[in-house]
């Protein structure tokens, strides 16, 4: 089991032993299972239903869209683990794009070199956040929105809002590369990243530590972990998966453009928790489940493309995204409750 | 926030005063910038000033109101940007006469500031997660309406009221500001709608043994909040003489600093109407200083988040310094 979830407070441990009988009943009530059989129907059902939904192009480009929200996904679960939140991680996206066009183009770097200066820079980005909140004791929430503005204002007075459009054609071939006609290499590398960060979270001391620092900051600092160290830590991560998002984009556009994500990378936030919430991670920390995360980019493109091809207009699929969130959040505090009422947690 | 529940304590008084830093601030920055281009001064620029200042007040109380709750409105600016169209469609293709057009997009707001109220009040989730998926809801049902192309039909009573004076420099968009500042003062000084949020703010727990309805309150907060952004909304049409749907999309980090400029606390429980007002004021101030020296337009997103910055970091050593204060007043 790759599934990196660990509870830490100690109810959830004796519900496990009193509920262990039942332990079939809570795979089958769990956010994965759930969202692999809404995946499984949901693929099923458009297959059937609408033409060109299944067509190689179709699911290339669904694929490589989850590969690029799995990623920004990811990102944001890495400072939920804390209890945090990072509204900056679109900022930070956009900045190493930026920082990545600017050493190919500029300074010709070559890409296999710029490739590691920019998820640096992208952690150190992150960085800077995670110091400021644990220096200033405040919540990540305002100290990232005043960062989300900081960082794109630098980068778009350095770039003049310029983008690098002549990036070396390796870049856009990447992004449209194919195996087997249907699966793009970013959809590999978010899988592949997402193997990494499982395994960094279930069996490395520093992502128990992160675990432990979400769940019951005091409770973790009493036990010796430096709580402070963890969380910057925690921010540095989200910066460099940040940036590892922000080059997937390049590679999807072939260029770094500095509106990539919106208004100040405003228009990452959806997916970026959309994702992890789908995937039945804890907004307040202490719980994270990668596998969720990929399946809750998985299971977003795959009604979005549905409902694109039912011709349901580009400009509704916004707000029904925004519905899929609500309706993700309603359904696990159902879930909740009623594991809950089963005396399962 | 204990430091906060204790305000009323004479000892705390003189920190309490949120909108005197703020205030000392904004006048050097007007002065230091009339000193250097006494254009600063001029009829036109203090109308263009006090114009931008108008609409920014409103959009600031329309999250202070949440802030006071301990929570965050990522969707007033989706709120205010549905409202605007909504105002300017209705009027455009529908031929809705002007008042009950302003009426039906009031309307809207509260309405839509209600959904999101009552979700998280019924269910508990986190606002934040709530007004983010408002935020993308709202939005998507403007760009569903518009395609993202502006609506042209405003009336010229209406273009008249953003861009005409009452008086000199004074423009007419100053009136239903002040009307809403004055309200929004009224409201947590002398109501106890007001109260009861501020309560909910410093501790829910605390408040519901007190016999405060916590769902009720927070219903009404975020139904305050979103009747505020639409008055922005509107008020934004007025200005730009256009129903544009990209209105309310740079809300966010604006209407988050002012508020925090003026002093408010994030947890919730404290906020500060005067405050926010010079909050306001040294955003305009520095963003039309900026505009004055030729200055990168850019650079005002810089300032706008060195500003949220500088401001928690003085209300932090604020807190630690009132806390040290009373420290010392139990010793005694």
């Amino acid at each position: 089991m790759s599934q990196a979830t660990i509870d830490v407070d100690p109810a959830p441990k004796r519900a496990a032993s009193a509920g262990r009988s039942s332990g079939g009943l809570r795979l089958l009530l769990s956010n994965e299972f759930g969202l692999a059989v809404l995946i499984g129907l949901a693929l099923l059902v458009f297959s059937i239903t609408l033409e060109g939904f299944t067509s190689p192009f179709s699911l290339f480009t669904m694929g490589r869209q989850v590969g690029i929200d799995a990623m920004i996904g990811l990102a944001m679960m890495a400072v939920i683990v804390t209890g945090g939140l990072d509204l900056s991680v679109g900022a930070i996206g956009v900045c190493c794009a930026m920082a990545f066009g600017w050493l190919v183009q500029i300074v010709g770097l070559p890409i296999l070199g710029a490739i590691p200066i920019t998820v640096v820079f992208g952690a150190s980005l992150g960085f800077i956040n995670g110091f400021t909140v644990v220096k200033s004791g405040v919540h990540s929430f305002i100290i990232t929105l005043a960062s989300m503005s900081v960082f794109f204002g630098v980068m778009i007075f350095l770039t003049k809002a310029n983008a690098y459009n002549g990036l070396p054609p390796e870049v856009q071939a990447f992004g449209k590369m194919k195996f087997l006609k249907t699966i793009s290499p970013l959809l590999l590398i978010s899988i592949a990243i997402s193997a990494g960060l499982a395994t960094f979270y279930k069996l490395t001391t520093l992502g128990r530590e992160m675990l432990a620092a979400g769940a019951n900051p005091r409770a973790a600092e009493l036990s010796g972990i430096r709580t402070g160290r963890v969380i910057m830590a925690c921010h540095m991560l989200t910066g460099a998966l940040a940036a590892v998002a922000g080059l997937m984009v390049t590679a999807r556009t072939g260029a770094s453009v500095p509106s990539m994500a919106g208004q100040l990378g405003q228009d990452w936030l959806l997916p970026a928790f959309l994702a992890p919430v789908l995937g039945g991670t804890l907004l307040s920390g202490g719980r994270v489940s990668v596998i969720g995360t990929l399946l809750g980019a998985t299971f977003a493109n795959v009604m979005t493309s549905g409902l694109l091809l039912m011709r349901v207009g580009a400009f509704w699929i916004t707000a029904s995204l925004g519905v899929m969130l609500l309706i993700a959040v309603l359904a696990d505090r159902a879930r909740r409750q009623f594991l809950k009422n089963k005396g399962m947690i | 926030m204990a430091a906060m529940a204790s305000t009323d304590s004479g000892l705390t008084k003189a920190f309490d005063n949120d909108w005197i830093g703020p205030g000392v601030v904004s006048l050097a920055a007007a002065i230091g910038i009339s000193v250097f281009q006494p254009a600063f001064l001029s009829s036109f620029n203090i109308f263009v000033l006090l114009s931008a200042i108008s609409v920014n007040m409103v959009i600031a109380l329309g999250q202070l109101v949440i802030i006071g709750l301990g929570q965050m409105n990522l969707a007033l600016g989706s709120i205010g940007g549905l409202v605007a169209i909504s105002f300017v469609g209705v009027i455009e293709k529908f031929g809705v006469p002007v008042p009950l057009a302003l009426v039906l997009a009031l309307a809207i707001g509260m309405f839509a500031g209600m959904a999101s109220g009552y979700v998280i009040a019924r269910t508990a989730i986190s606002a934040f997660i709530i007004t983010l998926a408002g935020l993308q809801i709202y939005k998507g049902i403007n760009l569903g309406i518009t395609e993202a192309q502006p609506f042209y039909g405003v009336p010229d009573l209406v273009k008249a009221f953003g861009n005409g004076s009452v008086l000199g420099p004074l423009p007419w968009l100053l009136v239903p500001a002040v009307l809403c500042s004055v309200s929004m003062w009224y409201l947590f000084n002398r109501m106890r709608i007001g109260r009861h949020i501020l309560a909910m703010g410093c501790n829910p727990h605390a408040a519901e043994l007190s016999g405060i309805d916590p769902k009720a309150t927070i219903v009404w907060a975020h139904v305050l909040s979103g009747l505020l952004a639409a008055v922005a909304g509107v008020m934004l049409v007025a200005k730009l003489q256009i129903g544009q749907p990209t209105i309310g999309d740079d809300w966010l980090i604006s209407s988050f600093a002012a508020p925090v400029i003026g002093g408010a606390v994030l947890s919730g429980g404290k906020v500060s109407v005067g405050g926010t007002f010079f909050g306001v004021v040294i955003i305009a101030i520095i963003t039309q200083g900026l505009v004055i020296f030729n200055i990168d337009p850019f650079v005002v997103q810089i300032v706008l988040g060195a500003l949220i910055l500088w401001a928690v970091a003085i209300n932090r050593l604020r807190e630690v310094r009132i806390a040290k204060l009373q420290a010392r007043g139990a010793g005694a």
